[in-house]
């Protein structure tokens, strides 16, 4: 469903993304993993058509992002990474004015709208302004936008970021719960949800992969049972990165 | 159909925050402020609106109209939401055109709330009104010149204050070449040629004929021209930063 060939991004003369080449599946939940810098926002930005990548192609349901854009990001919910919203509009507002841009309109546009609202728990907060929403709330209301239009393909980027642990619980099974029918891709800092939510994780650094397994296999690779202590073999430091 | 839906949310940003009901307010006062003082409105005894009244709209724009166009992009790129555009299956330019009309129904809105003027020559005498409605026009072509303009700055800028500083430059710029006391002045300094060209980037030769009454196809190409290129920057300027 997400199919990413050999895709790279050059900025400068820094190449965040080197030659990326992975797939998540239907039914899939990919962890996409790897220190700050290491270009998981970039893949997705380019994933999601944000961005042009320097070269190489990313397929979402078969639909290449380069050579028509406008039909794969109809496939596609993303949540960015700081979950953008309108400060000016009530959390209903803004739904229903993703849910048109998306062509989503009249009757059919109520319903997806209050789908939204009740898969992500907003219910409480419907007619609220966004700027008076607390981090959890402005973040399952990015969540939301993304799931409206009941997208094939799920590109998260750190849903679970800034949230409380009883919210982080519920987006992953919520990611859990949407994986089962959708090709999702997500990315985290936080080891424990990759057991916790992935299928699959991959391990980036600097642009490449690392380590690519299921959640026990990349265990057996660590030696010592603990997704730590491979993060640590296979990433690289900052401090080390500057040298 | 998606310029129609960023169109409305942008127009019910304008109207459900103060923006746009200071900007309403200001003009009004400022315009028949002027009109009644230094345009001697009453004591001048014509009952045409060309000098008391029109004559001063372009220096009120000046200053106001990039205050309603510097969020446009300015605000989308500071708060990331250009980030949910670009991933909508949406192209630029219906961004960019639902935006722009929304900037310029705040204006239209704004001239529209000076028609007690018009009622009141056409109570104290007998005017023209064909020429009053060809002002109108001058008017608001001159006011959305600025607002693409400041259209164009506000793609390069995420800082609103940068972004009505340098609009603000710009369009007082465009006011003052061609205003006769400047170019009489510059005329002693330079060259008949520098003149010209320093006068044809300005807005009164252009809003001076409309203001007349005189309907000229070069002075509607002018505008039309000036407005697309700025739109078509605005374009330009935002894929080029994106990739």
């Amino acid at each position: 469903m997400i199919e990413v060939e050999n895709l790279t991004k050059q900025f400068g003369s820094k190449r965040a993304v080197d030659h990326l080449t992975f797939t998540v599946r239907k039914g899939e939940v990919l962890g996409f993993l790897g220190p700050n810098g290491a270009g998981k926002s970039t893949t997705m930005r380019m994933i999601t058509g944000f961005i042009p990548p320097s070269s190489g192609d990313a397929r979402v349901c078969g639909i290449s992002v380069i050579d028509d854009p406008t039909a794969a990001k109809t496939r596609i919910g993303y949540l960015p990474e700081s979950a953008p919203l309108y400060n000016d509009m009530t959390v209903t507002g803004f739904l229903r004015f993703c849910a048109e841009v998306r062509g989503i309109r009249g009757k059919e546009r109520n319903e997806a709208v209050e789908r939204a609202i009740e898969t992500c728990f907003l219910g409480q907060v419907a007619l609220q302004s966004i700027d008076t929403l607390s981090k959890g709330y402005r973040h399952r209301t990015c969540l939301a936008q993304a799931l409206l239009h009941d997208p094939e393909v799920l590109v998260l980027d750190e849903p679970t970021d800034g949230l409380d642990p009883n919210q982080k619980h519920e987006v992953r099974q919520l990611i859990k719960r949407l994986g089962a029918t959708k090709a999702i891709l997500f990315s985290t800092h936080i080891l424990e949800e990759v057991e916790a939510a992935c299928s699959r994780a991959v391990i980036v650094d600097r642009g490449r992969i690392v380590a690519d397994g299921t959640p026990s296999e990349l265990l057996e690779q660590s030696g010592t049972g603990s997704l730590n202590d491979l993060f640590r073999r296979v990433t690289t430091r900052d401090t080390e990165a500057a040298a | 159909m998606t310029s129609l839906t960023i169109y409305k949310r942008e127009l019910g940003s304008y109207f459900s925050q103060p923006t746009a009901y200071a900007i309403i307010v200001i003009f009004l006062a400022l315009s028949m402020g002027l009109a009644f003082s230094f345009g001697n409105f009453m004591r001048i005894g014509d009952a045409s609106l060309e000098w008391s009244f029109f004559f001063w709209h372009p220096w009120i724009y000046m200053l106001l109209a990039p205050a309603v166009g510097m969020k446009l992009w300015a605000d989308e790129q500071r708060n990331g939401t250009i980030e949910l555009l670009g991933t909508f299956p949406l192209s630029t330019w219906s961004a960019i055109v639902g935006k722009f009309l929304a900037a310029a129904t705040v204006w239209l809105a704004a001239l529209v709330l000076t028609f007690p003027i018009v009622l009141t020559v056409n109570y104290l005498g007998d005017p023209d009104n064909g020429a009053i409605l060809s002002g109108y026009l001058g008017s608001f072509l001159v006011c959305c010149t600025f607002l693409a303009i400041t259209m164009l700055v506000s793609a390069c800028t995420r800082d609103q204050v940068v972004c009505l500083i340098v609009s603000v430059a710009l369009c007082v710029t465009m006011v003052l070449c061609g205003y006769d006391d400047f170019t009489r002045e510059l005329g002693k300094a330079v060259s008949p040629a520098v003149v010209n060209a320093v006068t044809s980037i300005g807005v009164w030769e252009h809003f001076r004929s409309l203001n007349r009454g005189l309907f000229r196809l070069q002075d509607m190409v002018w505008f039309t021209s000036a407005i697309v290129v700025c739109l078509l920057g605005t374009s330009a300027i935002l894929s080029a930063k994106r990739a």
